[in-house]
């Protein structure tokens, strides 16, 4: 039973850990003010441009970089359009989703070697191995934390950085308060414009890191759509850990944990189609959203940045 | 001298029919460059797509066959954006419709008269499109439950729920471990006018031009228009918002499921594998790029369709991938975002000297 329930937890931890990076990445987003609902597509882009780069390169230290970068590239867009360009949030996200999940899926049947059609799916390149650290990874249970791959020890330490900088600095609570109040935050002095930029393209890179995590160590390769909706999930867990990042992990373990079961129930073949198995994942995140937003409306300090979603116009005071 | 925003007083109407077509425009400027840095000639790509979406009479059936499922879609987003209620479930609407098309083409059959299968399938299959965008308008409308998540988590759940019938229970013995049904019977083909197009395309043209004078003409345009722009507004007149939006919602989402008929009816006669293309979330560019207008949205949806019509035929001529479609597809929504500021707003000069120490006389009285 031991070793069943380590494995479990390890794989739990390996599929939570894209989710906790798109997660805290949008958690810096949408704290500055921002919606950015093209993750899907961002998290694509990150996982095709790494394994498209480890593919080509060998270097994981450059795939990883590449798929921040576009990352930042895609946030960018969005940040422009709708910062400066004061659109729809919601339709700007949606047109990078739809754009990523395009380009991504391009470059996947294009970037590949001749004698594979340039396809890029069905090729393996270097990948993140588990390293376990010596000495506590072999304790049944809490081993599974210490043998991990490297983007995942990270993880670890972006939690609590993260929770820090956003609650015990200066600098976290100027982002607060652009996405709390920007007119106020504007007399204040603060350039509401800078800090949502720099938030939403930040946001942006630990996203596309994400992307690469998936690509690169959690299932290495790529496949079509290899994100299966995480980009989604992911603006549930924002909401889910009532935009802090420390409450990030909780809801990356409970969606690591159902992709785990799943995992480990089609290994031991049950009877259930792998369809409906496959459909949990999904249902889940209506019935946490639906859980949360009733339990929020009653707890009404926890809610969503008071200017989510809305473009800041200095002109219209 | 510093640039500022201004409102316009009402919308630019020059700006409404420039901006899409601008849009296009850029688009496909953006997508040449990106052909070049793929090392692939962008003129005699864009040739090949216009050519395979428009250059033969077969090749145009073909354009069409992929528009009216988009036309459909297309419309049952738009009525739903109308009231900023961000349904992006179009897909799973389509395919939930498709599966209960299926179930009655399939199973009702023997109890039914000839005549009156094909009505029947359509009905359900519109009903079922309906009840899968009814869940995510009553637990918004209820509970306030962000529509965008659910909508957007159901369309996998019907993706996953109608590959379990296909692979499994509804699977056909004789069909060579193929996965999809038995062939529906006759009764309930919708017939084909032209190559594989068919009168669905009569019948999405008829429901846009209805939807532009419901939405233009009546109370309940009326009142969609009011909801969208300030629900605020429109409670305190009296509107009934709640309702609004979950009627809006049941007509949209059994647009997307009659979509989901008519594909598994007239064109593959049996729930299969690829019932579900990504015409749902193509809808919501038609819908955007149409300006939520009914009409427009119809001759979209045939452009939108001949992107993919040709970014198909680029991959057989050329070789190039045939998410090329799909790539030009998501590319013309950035240009009609951000230009989507000057159909309300227009840029003036100002001297910020002036407008910096002394405010206006309007900004001193208000």
């Amino acid at each position: 039973m031991m070793p069943l329930i380590t494995s479990i937890l390890a794989i739990t931890l390996s599929a939570g850990t894209s989710l906790v990076y798109a997660t805290i990445g949008e958690i810096y987003t949408e704290r500055s003010g921002i919606l950015n609902l093209g993750l899907e597509g961002m998290m694509l882009m990150g996982a095709v441009t790494a394994f498209a780069t480890a593919y080509h390169t060998g270097s994981l230290f450059l795939a990883v970089l590449l798929a921040m970068l576009v990352g930042m590239i895609l946030a960018l867009i969005h940040a422009f359009l709708s910062i400066t360009m004061h659109a729809n949030q919601v339709v700007s996200g949606l047109s990078i989703t739809l754009f990523g999940t395009g380009l991504a899926s391009f470059m996947g049947q294009r970037l590949g070697p001749e004698s594979n059609g340039f396809n890029l799916s069905g090729m393996s390149a270097v990948k993140f191995t588990r390293t376990q650290v010596e000495g506590i990874g072999e304790i049944p249970i809490i081993g599974a934390v210490f043998n991990q791959d490297p983007l995942t020890y990270i993880v670890y330490l972006l939690i609590p950085v993260s929770w820090y900088f956003m609650y015990k600095t200066k600098y976290g609570l100027n982002l607060r308060s652009v996405g709390e109040n920007p007119q106020t935050a504007d007399a204040m002095g603060l350039n509401v414009t800078k800090i949502r930029y720099l938030y939403t393209i930040f946001g942006g890179m630990l996203v596309g890191l994400g992307g690469a995590h998936l690509s690169l160590a959690y299932t290495p390769g790529w496949t079509e759509n290899i994100t299966g909706g995480r980009g989604w999930i992911v603006i549930a867990l924002v909401i889910f850990s009532m935009w802090n990042p420390s409450r990030a992990i909780l809801g990356a373990i409970l969606f690591g944990g159902i992709n785990a079961v799943q995992f480990r129930l089609q290994a031991s073949g049950t009877d259930i189609p792998s369809a409906y198995l496959n459909m949990a994942p999904y249902i889940a995140t209506v019935l946490v959203l639906v859980l949360v937003t009733v339990w929020e409306s009653h707890n009404r300090k926890v809610g969503p940045p008071d200017a989510l979603g809305t473009s800041y116009m200095r002109e219209e005071k | 001298m510093q640039l500022v925003f201004e409102k316009r007083k009402s919308v630019s109407r020059r700006a409404i029919v420039l901006v899409p077509i601008l849009s296009f425009l850029v688009s496909l400027i953006l997508t040449g460059f990106l052909l070049l840095i793929f090392n692939a000639n962008p003129f005699r790509t864009f040739a090949a797509m216009f050519v395979g979406a428009f250059g033969s009479w077969s090749n145009f059936t073909e354009t069409l066959v992929k528009a009216i499922p988009l036309m459909f879609t297309g419309l049952g987003v738009t009525i739903a954006f109308k009231l900023r209620f961000w349904n992006i479930g179009a897909e799973g609407q389509l395919t939930f419709g498709g599966v209960a098309a299926a179930w009655v083409a399939l199973f009702w059959s023997p109890f039914l008269p000839d005549w009156s299968l094909l009505p029947m399938v359509m009905l359900v299959g519109m009903m079922a499109g309906a009840a899968w965008a009814g869940i995510p308008a009553l637990l918004k409308t209820q509970l306030n439950v962000d529509e965008t998540l659910v909508t957007l988590m159901l369309n996998y759940v019907a993706i996953l729920f109608a590959e379990g019938l296909y692979y499994g229970a509804w699977r056909d013995p004789e069909g060579y471990g193929f996965p999809g049904t038995k062939q529906f019977p006759e009764a309930a083909w919708l017939p084909r006018f032209a190559g594989r197009a068919h009168v669905g395309l009569f019948i999405a043209i008829g429901i846009g031009l209805v939807l532009w004078v419901a939405m233009n003409r009546t109370k309940w345009g009326f009142e969609l228009n009011m909801i969208g722009k300030n629900k605020k507004a429109a409670r305190c007149l009296g509107v009934n918002v709640k309702r609004n939006i979950v009627v809006a919602l049941l007509i949209s989402g059994a647009l997307s499921g009659l979509a989901g008929v008519s594909e598994v009816t007239a064109i593959s006669h049996r729930l299969q594998q690829g019932l579900s293309m990504g015409y749902g979330y193509t809808a919501i560019i038609v819908a955007w790029l149409s300006q939520l207008n009914p009409i427009a949205g119809l001759f979209v949806a045939v452009l939108m369709a001949g992107l993919l019509v040709g970014g198909d035929q680029v991959q057989m001529m050329m070789g190039l991938p045939a998410a090329m479609g799909l790539v030009l597809q998501g590319m013309i929504l950035f240009p009609m975002l951000a230009g989507s500021l000057f159909t309300e707003y227009r840029i003036k000069r100002i001297n910020p000297k002036n407008s910096r120490v002394l405010p206006s006389e309007g900004e001193v009285s208000s």
